[in-house]
């Protein structure tokens, strides 16, 4: 607080206090999942000596580009105040379809599941900025029409499309660049830009003001339904992207994956300080809650007297923690 | 206007810029305006005026787009102009200010002003340090300091007010619409808030101002348009209007009619013990209530009246401990209430009905019965069993006292009629044995039958000794229900008259502020009180 301030509801000492206390707050939604995160590297790498070895982390992140990649459209929708439990399906639609189309070139096997799941965006989408559902439930029904698509494409999960030998998809996933491999390196690419469109562009502006204050951004003459649809769109895009990925990545359409990823998505999100009603957010502090909930995988992993079941307890126990957390200091500030 | 007459041509003698024909709108059947003609000339400051429910509202979002009329048209420099949203209308140049402010809390000052026309620099990307530079411009001619990249919700209500100014001009509008802007200002910020509008004005923008502090009409508005109940009833210069004439028209009362006996269903004054039920003594709520005072003994019937905004439901709240007070003592019986306690409030023995029935009180799908019991659900359970018996009971035996008609207990309460509703909730209250209870707009919006039927009601309640505090906007109703009637003016308790041998006339000249003898609160508008003309001089 600057001393030209002429603001009078700040001037009075518990107001003062309330503001001191919002700041912590704002730190807490902003920092918090990177604390933790660097404390839990930090602990791993003197417990275990593998952990900082260049196989392990580069198996890290190889392994949390996928969820990344959903957990960068699932921001942008929670910032507008919505939600998207369609990703998990998309994402393995989008797989399957890439594994599949793969066998037709190269260039099928990224068209197709671009263009199915894009569509599937835009249904959901439209249905939610024009119909004015609830997110939750157009996307719920999403989520079960493309597991349902996926079924019938692959005799109830049964065929799993091989991508051919010899294809230059392998090469999407399975290559490097100066020892890092391309998905790692597309989730930072697409993360920049994502955080660019964010703050730089006026749907970026949109975003926010929607998730902030919808009625507001409405009489601010902000195109609203049009902002809402793109947001669906680049999330059902994002999460067919992370399909193709992992097509790539294990030569082949796997119909069993996604399954719950949109809630570890969600999850990310959350951690990474988006606020679940809108508004407010960055796109690092996803990405940050993605690797966080990675590295707590892996660590479990690296205990083997530990079930890997309790990877989903410990994530949950941390998500709760830190939404609790937040909830208890923004209240503060909101009142 | 007669000697300050200037030598430029009078305001709002030009071709409209903005203007409405024969507008009509309803919601659900209910007219809320009917066949408006509104215009605004280029370079006035006109006021829109009216009491709750006279259309202002409707009238403003039909103006800028948010509603599309039934049927009328808005023209826009003469042209007709089919506006399909806010965004339609801020594209042509209206920009709006509205009374609750509508930006976006989590964004920052600067975003907020541009939001939706961002500077862009040559990759098309917003340039946010253009966009910062030029908001701290606009800031300085408004002559507030603030960190332009600060969240716009850590700013008080006030300075979040210049900012939606500064997106109004920031927007060269030739149409600027304020909504009450004022309503949470200080004193401070009012005068630059004027300064701005008058400099907007004198460019040739029309501006379009609501406000229910009635000096700053005078102060800062060349004419007035008045509404009510939908209606056009007068557009003229504000220079050539007493205070009277402007309330008795907004509130359909000839100034001279006397109102005859018996328009309504209250009897005669009631038996008064001198004991005092409840005390209120200097209730402050940070820019809505100045020091309210007010003293109710059973057994009487004590009128709160006001023109909108002048604070009487905010001062039935803060007794009732929903509105958060900053200062003032409330006892019931003696004992002194805790404050910003509803709880509290209820268990000493204040009862409130609120006047938004819909929104505040009943609950529509549950029954008759079970909205009475709610407020006795706590005392009639042992270790959390409700007994049947009794609720069924008491239900029955309002229903009876209260001639709630209503097929059985169990019919659902959105089936009955608004004043069956009403009584329902005044059930409700009675089961939890008040010893005050505060009404406010007891009888609006139900039908004359019921109306009659809840006024003697309230008669009733107070000869049986109950202490009442009445807020109602009739005048009628308050003249002829209440013993006493204090007049609130701006947030404080402007003076207090006796109802026995009161006419509505009388009362409508102390709604208007004609026979204040107190001074207004301090500078809070700066304008004189008496004499509009002498604050027109100085604008012009």
């Amino acid at each position: 607080m600057s001393a030209t301030e002429v603001d009078p509801a700040t001037t009075n000492s518990p107001e003062a206090a309330m503001a001191s206390r919002a700041r912590f707050a704002a730190l807490v939604q902003r920092q918090g999942a990177f604390a933790i995160f660097v404390l839990v590297m930090v602990v791993a790498s003197f417990s275990f000596d593998s952990f900082l070895s260049r196989g392990n982390l580069t198996g890290i992140a190889v392994q949390a580009s996928f969820l990344a990649m959903l957990a960068l459209g699932m921001t942008f929708v929670i910032m507008t105040g919505g939600i998207d439990l369609s990703v998990g399906s998309v994402f393995a639609l989008g797989g399957v379809l890439a594994a599949w189309g793969s066998q037709h070139g190269t260039l099928v096997a990224f068209a197709l599941p671009l263009g199915v799941c894009g569509l599937i965006g835009l249904v959901q989408g439209l249905v939610i900025a024009r119909g004015g559902l609830p997110p939750f439930i157009v996307t719920l029904a999403g989520l079960l029409f493309a597991r349902g698509l996926l079924l019938l494409l692959t005799d109830e999960g049964a065929k799993t499309y091989k991508v051919p030998a010899g294809s230059s998809f392998r090469k999407l996933a399975q290559s490097d660049l100066l020892g890092v491999p391309y998905p790692v390196l597309l989730v930072v690419l697409f993360f920049a830009i994502g955080a660019l469109v964010l703050h730089r562009t006026s749907y970026g502006a949109s975003v926010l003001a929607i998730g902030g204050q919808e009625d507001a951004a409405e009489l601010m003459g902000l195109p609203v339904q049009r902002t809402k649809v793109l947001t669906y769109v680049a999330s059902a895009l994002l999460a067919g992207f992370g399909g193709i990925m992992i097509a790539s990545y294990t030569s082949s359409g796997v119909t069993i994956l996604g399954v719950g990823l949109e809630l570890e998505a969600i999850a990310a999100v959350v951690l990474g300080g988006t606020l679940l009603t809108g508004g407010a957010g960055t796109i690092l502090g996803s990405l940050i809650g993605v690797l966080l909930l990675q590295v707590i995988k892996n660590v479990i992993n690296q205990v083997g007297s530990l079930d890997s079941d309790w990877q989903a307890v410990v994530s949950g126990s941390i998500l709760l923690g830190v939404v609790t957390l937040q909830r208890w200091l923004t209240r503060a500030e909101r009142t | 206007m007669t000697s300050t007459t200037t030598t430029t041509p009078a305001r709002g003698t030009g071709d409209p810029v903005l203007e409405t024909v024969g507008v009509t709108k309803t919601f659900g059947g209910v007219h809320a305006l009917r066949g408006v003609d509104f215009q605004l000339a280029p370079g006035e400051i006109h006021a829109l005026v009216g009491e709750n429910g006279a259309g202002k509202s409707t009238l403003i979002k039909v103006l800028t787009g948010v509603y599309a009329p039934d049927a009328g048209e808005v023209r826009y420099a003469g042209e007709t102009r089919h506006f399909r949203g806010p965004s339609d209308a801020q594209d042509v140049g209206i920009s709006t200010i509205y009374q609750e402010v509508n930006l976006v809390p989590l964004l920052s000052v600067a975003r907020n002003i541009f939001l939706g026309r961002e500077p862009r620099n040559r990759f098309g990307l917003i340039d946010v340090r253009s966009m910062n530079q030029q908001a701290r411009e606009l800031m300085r001619e408004l002559t507030i300091e603030l960190d332009v990249s600060k969240e716009l919700g850590r700013l008080g209500l006030g300075a979040q007010q210049m900012v939606a100014l500064a997106r109004a001009m920031s927007v060269e509008s030739r149409v600027v619409i304020m909504d009450e802007p004022t309503s949470s200002l200080e004193a401070k910020e009012v005068t630059t808030l004027f300064t701005v509008a008058r400099r907007l004005r004198d460019r040739g923008v029309g501006l379009v101002f609501v406000s229910h502090r009635l000096d700053e009409l005078w102060e800062l508005c060349d004419r007035v348009t008045i509404l009510r109940d939908g209606r056009w009833v007068h557009t003229g210069p504000l220079a050539e209007m007493s205070r009277l004439e402007l309330v008795s028209s907004m509130l359909g009362r000839d100034v001279e009619e006397v109102a005859s006996e018996g328009a309504t269903e209250f009897g005669e004054s009631h038996r008064r013990s001198e004991e005092p039920a409840m005390v209120v003594s200097g209730i402050e709520v940070r820019n809505r209530l100045h020091g309210i005072d007010l003293t109710v003994r059973p057994g009487e019937v004590v009128g709160l009246a006001g023109l909108l905004g002048s604070g009487r439901s905010e001062t039935v709240k803060a007794i009732y401990g929903a509105m958060h007070t900053d200062a003032g003592e409330v006892t019931v019986s003696g004992k002194k209430v805790r404050a910003n306690s509803v709880r509290r409030a209820l268990s000493a023995g204040i009862a409130l009905l609120s006047e938004d029935r819909k929104a505040e009180g009943i609950i529509p799908d549950l029954s008759v019965r079970d909205n009475i019991a709610l407020a006795v659900l706590p005392r009639m359970s042992r270790a959390g069993v409700v007994s049947e018996g009794k609720i069924d009971a008491l239900v029955e035996t309002f229903m009876r006292r209260l001639q709630i008609k209503a097929s059985s207990p169990q019919q659902k309460v959105r089936e009955l009629s608004g004043g069956n509703q009403q009584k329902v909730l005044i059930a409700r209250w009675l089961c939890t044995e008040p010893t005050v209870f505060l009404l406010d707009e007891p009888t609006r919006g139900i039908d004359v039958g019921a109306k009659s039927e809840v006024q003697s009601l309230i008669d009733e309640l107070a000869q049986q000794g109950l202490a009442v505090v009445l807020i109602s906007s009739e005048m009628d109703e308050l003249v002829e229900g209440a013993d006493r009637i204090v007049v609130l003016h701006d947030g404080s308790a402007q003076s207090e008259l006796d109802s026995r041998n009161l006419s509505s006339s009388e009362l409508l000249r102390a709604l208007a502020g004609d026979r204040s003898t107190d001074s207004p609160r301090g500078g809070q508008t700066g304008g004189p009180t008496d004499s509009p003309t002498d604050s027109k001089g100085e604008a012009s």
